[in-house]
């Protein structure tokens, strides 16, 4: 199995993207930003479908469009609310734009489209190539750096914003700086699991976490490993069981991590805070 | 095929009606419609948005599981939205204490799972490459008679159901307090309606796709109920914003050939966006 390139590729690819996906999503779920995540998975699919559509390689129509919504969700700030109307049609478009490029995409080719259309909705990690899994396995680092550099003040100021603020903690400038690193890695995690998927590895590895430490830097530790894990035995699952889209298998393995913290006691930002004093 | 618009709507008409699906599209859109604005109505009330977007994308892998067991879609989307709605009712009484972190960490994670197995469901049936498009995102052909005939029976259900508790469910879903204190069931209401929704939700994916019923459940309601303030003006608004959004669409994507996802979501969003407009500029 590891002696293939593509096995190789994804696994490179893969880890990395997981580690910067279970550390941002930490911070996520801490900050009940979950629904910024699935706008940006909406927005991941359309941006890649627009760059298809023009020709372009998919990956800078996904970071545009990723680093873009980010920016705009950080100037949005309180107003953007999952329950929000205005911003569900905006999404509503903005994916049914996804499909009139899709169909753009499907006039100019000769076919192959579904392929493409498939492909940025649900990942094909064993596709990448060996210089994109190099590039996004050194962006995910990047990612990675950052999102440790900024990790004590980070938590400061989503725990306790009143405090953090009166201290002279930039909030509005760590919260956007936060949101655009998010946006990055909804575009690098779009390539292995597909814009649609990218919640699972955002979401699913970080709740599992926060049920089961109030520790915040074990809780990060933790949820990067659990990310990691999911990628490596969806893609060894999904490597022995051919019918296995390993998108899928990555998924349904951080989903079922997630349903097993439950077994555990939940924990309050009250113990979190404790920690920090 | 291949239609052309013309001046004369007489001969458009007869040229949307020759085909036989495009006949079945139309019936079906009318009637998933109009329970999409009457459930939309209540789901804007009661701000109930983002959970119409989870039960939606709960019923892919029902409707893809039903195509991998041999059964017909419908069947796969109804027992999945259903399903769902009821998980939810009961899920948030059983865990008690709700914690917000928690909560929509669960929503993204649900929906990431659903959709990775109804991928992994479509995987295994073998037909990737057109029906991922046409489950996430709808389409007017190949809607059945029967498909036509079961709508029109789920929507006669959750019509009269709605008709029974719709004035305790206003009650309820304005002031909940209130409603309590008076006696009405606040809690089994929120249950039949969560179920209701479950049902709306599975009719409307079958028609633009599990990714875009937001489109005709809630912009079509919510542009109605920004236009007026009077409840039963603003209720048979939304219902015939919701009709004409959906006659429009299917009309612009027969004759123009572009997806009906986008066309739908291009009206809703025009239509909500006036209405937003006027509004401001009325205060």
């Amino acid at each position: 199995m590891f002696a293939l390139p593509f096995v190789r590729n994804a696994l490179l690819a893969g880890s990395l993207i997981a580690i910067a996906s279970g550390l941002l999503g930490y911070f996520i779920v801490l900050r009940a930003q979950v629904f910024a995540g699935d706008a940006l998975s909406h927005v991941a699919f359309t941006g890649a479908l627009a760059a298809a559509a023009a020709g372009v390689d998919l990956r800078i129509g996904l970071f545009a469009a990723t680093v873009l919504m980010a920016l705009l969700f950080a100037a949005l700030g309180e107003r953007a609310r999952a329950d929000d109307v205005s911003v569900g049609v905006a999404f509503a478009w903005i994916l049914g734009l996804g499909v009139l490029f899709l169909d753009l995409f499907n006039a100019s080719s000769s076919g192959g489209s579904g392929i493409v259309g498939a492909r940025a909705l649900f990942g094909s990690i064993f596709g990448l190539s060996t210089g994109e899994a190099t590039l996004a396995a050194a962006i995910a680092v990047v990612l990675i750096a950052a999102i440790l550099a900024i990790a004590r003040p980070l938590l400061f100021v989503s725990l306790d914003p009143a405090v953090a603020i009166a201290r002279g903690v930039p909030a509005r400038l760590l919260g956007s700086v936060f949101l655009v690193l998010v946006g990055a890695d909804a575009a690098e995690a779009t390539q292995a699991v597909g814009a649609l998927l990218l919640l699972g590895l955002l979401a699913a590895p970080a709740g599992a976490a926060h049920r089961l430490t109030a520790n915040p830097y074990l809780g990060m530790a933790l949820s990067a490993g659990l990310a990691l894990a999911s990628v490596w035995i969806g893609i060894a699952l999904s490597y022995h069981i051919a019918a296995l889209p390993p998108s899928s298998a990555i998924v349904l393995v951080a989903g079922g991590f997630y349903l097993l913290a439950f077994a555990a006691p939940p924990r309050r930002v009250a113990g979190v805070l404790r920690w920090m004093r | 095929m291949n239609p052309s618009f013309s001046a004369n709507p007489l001969t458009d008409l007869h040229q949307l009606l020759q085909y036989p699906f495009m006949v079945n599209a139309l019936e079906a859109g009318t009637i998933v419609a109009v329970i999409a604005a009457l459930v939309g109505w209540f789901v804007v009330l009661r701000r109930e948005s983002f959970v119409c977007h989870t039960l939606s994308v709960m019923s892919f892998p029902g409707a893809s599981g039903a195509a991998l067991a041999g059964l017909p879609l419908a069947s796969g989307y109804f027992v999945f939205a259903v399903g769902g709605a009821l998980a939810i009712a009961f899920g948030s009484r059983v865990s008690g204490r709700r914690s917000a972190m928690q909560e929509s960490a669960v929503v993204g994670t649900v929906g990431a799972v659903a959709l990775g197995l109804g991928f992994l469901f479509l995987s295994l049936y073998g037909g990737i490459l057109e029906s991922v498009e046409t489950l996430l995102f709808g389409s007017f052909v190949g809607i059945t008679r029967g498909q036509v005939e079961t709508l029109l029976i789920v929507a006669l259900l959750a019509g009269a159901v709605l008709a029974t508790v719709g004035r305790p469910l206003f009650y309820a879903s304005v002031d909940e307090q209130a409603a309590r204190a008076d006696g009405v069931p606040v809690r089994a209401l929120s249950i039949v309606f969560l179920v209701l929704l479950g049902l709306a939700v599975a009719a409307i994916a079958q028609i633009v796709g599990v990714l875009l019923t937001f489109a005709l459940l809630v912009a079509p309601a919510a542009t109605a109920q920004l236009l007026t303030d009077r409840l039963r003006l603003s209720l048979a608004l939304a219902v015939a914003l919701a009709v004409l959004e959906t006659w429009a669409a299917l009309t612009l994507s027969y004759f123009t050939n572009e997806a009906l996802g986008f066309c739908v979501t291009t009206i809703a969003l025009v239509l909500y966006a006036s209405a937003r407009a006027s509004r401001e500029l009325r205060r």
